[in-house]
């Protein structure tokens, strides 16, 4: 299985990045841009074949190390590879 | 004082920590590869700074969860002193040795120059030689140094006395011209609640040597003050 963890800073905290992305989507221009965020996806390749196990083994490592609570949240979604 | 310095794969500033650790005990202290786990009669550890593992993922995020981390854990839990600066401070973060968490700077810029810091507590083993409300130069060098925590553990950090160093003016006013890297209430210094494990993000170490200015000697001056015996 493919398990796709995008983890994204969290809504209460300041991403400098993304403001800079939106200050230059406005010179460029795209008016109608509001806030934007930027995150990052992460790809597993998984050897299990269960979906369900795919998504609590993908929960774990981003709960132990792709993500930082304190300032990122995380989704995970399941693919068959 | 018996010193050891933790080397991750992208460290680089652990040579300015050697320098300034051999400079205020008259020993060189024991360097620590990070897959070392015994860190048995270690007065202080340090987690020097630098770019471990490329900065890859978040800063610190990686060396956080190392071998020798578990070690530093155990060690800061007898009561060990740790100091973590720049990288080493990410680190200690990401560990969750210390709270809150390093942000990209404000600017989004990598900041090299000097800064100013406030002293904001001197009865500690890492400030006893610098007077109250001390102010003092060190340079930072460093592309995420804005400090981040939630309000009610900043409020907790303020509570309870565990904001080492602010970023000021020279003259010691705490205003937003002086917090280059945009940090949650200028912080540039926290401590852990036993005031043992300090991590900073500008480098006390690059300044301990006559020809450059000792404006950081004191930090490493209390340091063998306090741990002397």
């Amino acid at each position: 299985m493919k398990a796709v963890v995008t983890v994204m800073p969290r809504d209460d905290v300041l991403d400098p990045q993304g403001k800079a992305v939106a200050q230059a989507l406005h010179s460029l221009g795209f008016a109608d841009v509001g806030d934007v965020r930027v995150g990052k996806t992460i790809v597993l390749e998984l050897a299990t074949t269960s979906a369900a196990e795919a998504r609590s083994e993908a929960e774990a490592m981003a709960r132990k190390l792709l993500a930082n609570p304190v300032i990122e949240q995380f989704e995970v979604e399941i693919k068959d590879a | 004082m018996k010193a050891g310095v933790v080397i991750f794969p992208g460290t680089n500033r652990e040579r300015d920590i050697l320098i300034a650790l051999t400079l205020v005990t008259g020993c060189r202290p024991r360097v620590i590869w990070y897959k070392e786990t015994d860190l048995s009669g270690l007065d202080l550890v340090v987690l020097p700074g630098g770019f471990s593992y490329g900065d890859y993922l978040r800063c610190g995020a990686i060396a956080a969860r190392t071998p020798v981390m578990d070690a530093v854990r155990q060690h800061a839990a007898r009561g060990g002193y740790v100091l973590g600066v720049c990288n080493g401070f990410q680190i200690l973060t990401e560990a969750g040795l210390l709270p809150g968490a390093l942000l990209r700077n404000r600017g989004l810029r990598f900041l090299a120059r000097d800064c100013y810091l406030r002293v904001e507590r001197s009865d500690t083993a890492f400030t006893c030689r610098f007077e109250q409300g001390a102010v003092f130069r060190a340079p930072m060098a460093h592309g995420d140094g804005n400090y981040y925590a939630d309000v009610e553990t900043l409020d907790r950090l303020e509570g309870e006395g565990l904001v080492a160093f602010r970023y000021a003016t020279p003259d010691g006013q705490v205003v937003p011209q002086a917090n280059f890297n945009g940090s949650a209430r200028a912080i540039a210094g926290i401590y852990s609640p036993n005031l043992r494990t300090l991590g900073l993000m500008p480098h006390p170490e690059d300044l301990v040597d006559p020809l450059l200015g000792q404006d950081g000697k004191p930090l490493f001056d209390s340091l063998v003050q306090a741990l002397a015996a």
